[in-house]
C-alpha cells in the first residue's frame, strides 16, 4: 500500500513551528520492539510461567501482580502466552517481508534498469497484484498451500511484493539517471557490475523504510489470518489467536482479548514510528 | 471546428487505451486466479466426495469431475471466461447451486456494509483532518495528526471484538443477538469504517498543509478572507484530488475489512462466503469473488482517474 507523505517533508518547511519531535517517538518506538525482540530471544526473563501448562485452579482470573495480564479459561498465564507467542509473530513478519522484499525488489530492479518491453510487463503483473484486496490475495495462496504459521507467513509476503516493485522500480530509475552511474558506466562498467555496485545500494534506502512499514502491516495480517483460523494451530499462543480464543469469554473477562490486542498495536505502531524516521533520515518520504 | 474534432479524438483515443488497459489486468487477474487454483493438491471434488460413508469409487469421482469440468483443461478455461464475460461463474462445488446466486445473496448486506462504513470514514476523516491541520495549539494538533497512524496499527477484528464488549456488554447499548436492521449495522459500519479513515485523513491533512504553503493562500489572507472561509473555498478543493486517489484506492481495504468484520459480527456477505469458501476449498466461488473484487478495484481507479479532469479545469486545459 502507498503511503502519503510523512510530516517534516517540504510541505510543513513554511511553518517552523510544528516540525514534530525528531527525538522520543523513534526511542519509545525501538524501545517496543527490543523488548518484543527480548520477549522472543529470551522468554524466561520476562516470565516464569508456563505458556502451555496451565492451573485450573487459577482459571479466567483478572490481571494482578501474580498475572499481570490475568489467565485464560484453562488456567494459563496470559502475559506467559503474550510472550512466548512473540517468537511465532515476530519470525512469521520477518517472512513475510523477506518474500516481499526479495521478489519485489528484484522484480523493481529489472523493470528499472531494462525498460522497455520488460519493464512494462512487469509492471502489469504488479497491476494485476496490486487489484486484488491483499487479504483475498493471502486468502489464495492460503488455499493454494495450505494453512499453518509459514504458510500465512508467504501468503502476507505475497500481497506485499507489489508495493516493494513499485517503489523499487521508481527509485531504480531515479537512480539510473544520476551523473555518477553515468559516469560509472562511462568509466567501462559492466551493466550487471554498476547495477549491483551502484544502483543497488543507492535505491535501497526508501525500500528499506517500507519493510519496516511492512513488518508491522504483516505483524496485523498475520493476526488477521490466524484469528480467520489459517494460521498457527492452538495451542500456540500467536496473537491472533490468542484474541481469537479469547472471544467465547467476552462478557465476563475483558483481558483476554484487550491485552493481547493492545501488545500488536503497539509493536504495528512502533513499526509504523521507526519506518517514518528511517525515510525521514534518508531525506525522503518513509515510502 | 477542426480543433474540436481532434481534441475528442485524443480524448476517445485517451478513454479507449484506459479501458483497454483495465481490461487487461482483469483478463490477467483472472487467468492467474484460474491458473493457480487449477494448481490445487486437493480439490473441493475430493474433499466433498471422498468421504468413504458416500461409497464413490474413485471411476464415480472421476464421473463427477468430468460433470463439473468437461474436456481438455484448455476448453476449462475458455468455457470459463467465455461465463465470466457473460456474468455466469458456474457452479459453486459446495452447494451445488450456482455462483451467481450465491454471489446474489451476500452481495447486498455487504454493500450496505461497505457503503456506509465509507461514509463514515469520509466523515472521520475529514473531520479529523480539517480540525488537525487548523488547530492552532500545537499538541492538539500533533494528536489529531497522529490519530491516523494510531487507526492504521489497530486490527479490525480486534476493534469489533472490543466495541461488542464496551457497547453490548458493559453499556448494553447495542442489542448482541436481536435488535433492529440499525442497531446491528452500526458497530460492524464503525469497525469497517476506522482502518479505511486512516489513510484518507493521512492524505488529506498533508494535502492541506502542502497546498497551505502556497502563495495564493497569503494573497487570499491579505484581501480578508478568514481562516475557514480560505480551508474550505480554497484549501481544501485543492486537496480534493489527492484524496480521491487514496480513496479509490482503500475499496481493498474496505473488501478485506468486511471478511473481518463479517466473520466477528457473525454477519451474511460476501466476507462469509469468501471464508466458507476458503474453508471448502470451493474455487468457482473463490475465483468469482477475486476477480470480481478485482473488477470494482480497477473500475473505481479508472472512474476515479478520469474524473480528475472534470473536477480540475488545470488537468483539462493540460490534456
Amino acid at each position: 500500500m502507498r503511503r502519503p507523505k510523512a510530516r517534516g517533508g517540504p510541505a510543513s518547511r513554511g511553518r517552523g513551528v510544528r516540525r514534530p519531535k525528531a527525538r522520543g517517538g523513534p526511542v519509545l518506538a525501538w524501545a517496543v520492539i527490543a523488548v518484543t525482540l527480548l520477549w522472543a530471544l529470551v522468554p524466561g526473563l520476562f516470565t516464569g510461567h508456563d505458556p502451555l501448562a496451565g492451573v485450573p485452579a487459577e482459571k479466567l482470573q483478572p490481571p494482578d501482580w501474580h498475572h499481570p495480564f490475568g489467565t485464560d479459561a484453562v488456567g494459563r498465564d496470559l502475559f506467559a502466552r503474550v510472550v512466548h507467542g512473540s517468537v511465532h509473530s515476530l519470525s512469521g513478519a520477518l517472512v513475510a517481508v523477506a518474500v516481499g522484499l526479495l521478489a519485489g525488489t528484484l522484480l523493481g530492479l529489472l523493470a528499472g534498469s531494462a525498460g522497455g518491453v520488460l519493464d512494462e510487463a512487469v509492471m502489469r503483473v504488479v497491476d494485476v497484484l496490486l487489484s486484488v484486496p491483499g487479504l483475498l490475495l493471502a486468502l489464495t495462496v492460503i488455499v493454494l498451500l495450505g494453512p499453518g504459521t509459514v504458510n500465512a507467513a508467504v501468503a502476507v509476503g505475497v500481497g506485499s511484493v507489489a508495493a516493494f516493485a513499485r517503489l523499487s522500480r521508481a527509485e531504480v530509475v531515479r537512480v539510473r539517471r544520476t551523473e555518477y552511474v553515468e559516469a560509472a558506466f562511462g568509466s567501462g562498467g559492466g551493466f550487471a557490475a554498476v547495477l549491483w555496485r551502484h544502483v543497488l545500494p543507492n535505491s535501497l534506502g526508501p525500500v528499506i523504510a517500507l519493510a519496516a512499514l511492512q513488518f508491522g502491516v504483516a505483524i496485523l495480517a498475520l493476526s488477521t489470518l490466524s484469528f480467520l483460523g489459517y494460521g498457527a494451530e492452538p495451542p500456540t499462543p500467536e496473537w491472533g489467536l490468542l484474541i481469537s480464543e479469547g472471544r467465547n469469554y467476552l462478557a465476563t473477562s475483558w483481558w483476554l482479548t484487550t491485552l493481547p490486542g493492545a501488545v500488536v498495536v503497539a509493536v504495528v505502531l512502533a513499526a509504523g514510528r521507526i519506518s517514518r524516521s528511517v525515510g525521514r533520515e534518508n531525506g525522503r518520504e518513509g515510502a | 471546428m477542426v480543433l474540436l474534432r481532434v481534441e475528442v479524438a485524443a480524448v476517445t483515443r485517451y478513454l479507449l487505451s484506459r479501458v483497454g488497459q483495465a481490461a487487461l489486468v482483469l483478463w490477467a487477474a483472472f487467468t492467474a486466479g484460474y491458473l493457480l487454483l487449477q494448481l490445487l493438491p486437493g480439490d473441493a471434488i475430493l474433499i466433498k466426495f471422498q468421504n468413504p460413508e458416500l461409497g464413490l469409487s474413485p471411476g464415480q469421482i472421476a464421473e463427477i469431475r468430468s460433470y463439473y469440468a468437461p474436456g481438455s483443461p484448455f476448453l476449462d478455461y475458455l468455457r470459463t471466461l467465455t461465463g465470466f464475460l457473460h456474468g455466469s461463474f458456474g457452479y459453486s462445488i459446495d452447494t451445488g447451486t450456482p455462483v451467481v446466486e450465491r454471489l446474489g445473496e451476500a452481495l447486498p448486506e455487504t454493500a450496505r456494509l461497505a457503503s456506509a462504513a465509507f461514509l463514515l470514514a469520509l466523515v472521520i476523516a475529514v473531520v479529523i483532518a480539517f480540525a488537525g491541520s487548523h488547530s492552532r495549539t500545537s499538541w492538539i494538533r500533533g494528536a489529531l495528526l497522529s490519530v491516523p497512524s494510531l487507526l492504521v496499527a489497530v486490527p479490525a477484528f480486534w476493534l469489533g471484538i472490543l466495541l461488542i464488549q464496551v457497547f453490548s456488554f458493559r453499556l448494553r447499548l447495542m442489542p448482541v443477538i436481536g435488535g433492529s436492521e440499525l442497531q446491528q449495522l452500526v458497530l460492524p459500519v464503525l469497525t469497517l469504517a476506522v482502518p479505511v479513515s486512516a489513510p484518507i485523513a493521512q492524505v488529506l491533512a498533508s494535502s492541506i498543509d502542502e497546498v497551505s504553503t502556497q502563495p495564493f493562500v497569503p494573497v487570499v489572507a491579505a484581501k480578508g478572507a478568514s481562516r475557514w472561509w480560505i480551508l474550505w473555498r480554497h484549501v481544501a478543493r485543492n486537496a480534493v484530488l489527492p484524496t480521491m486517489t487514496v480513496a479509490g484506492l482503500t475499496f481493498g481495504e474496505l473488501v478485506a475489512g468486511s471478511v473481518v468484520t463479517e466473520t466477528v459480527f457473525g454477519r451474511n456477505g460476501i466476507g462469509r462466503l469468501t471464508e466458507q469458501a476458503v474453508n471448502a476449498q470451493d474455487t468457482p466461488v473463490l475465483l468469482a469473488v477475486v476477480v470480481l473484487a478485482a473488477g470494482a478495484f480497477v473500475l473505481v481507479n479508472l472512474v476515479v482517474d478520469l474524473l480528475f479532469p472534470v473536477l480540475d479545469p488545470r488537468l483539462r486545459a493540460a490534456s
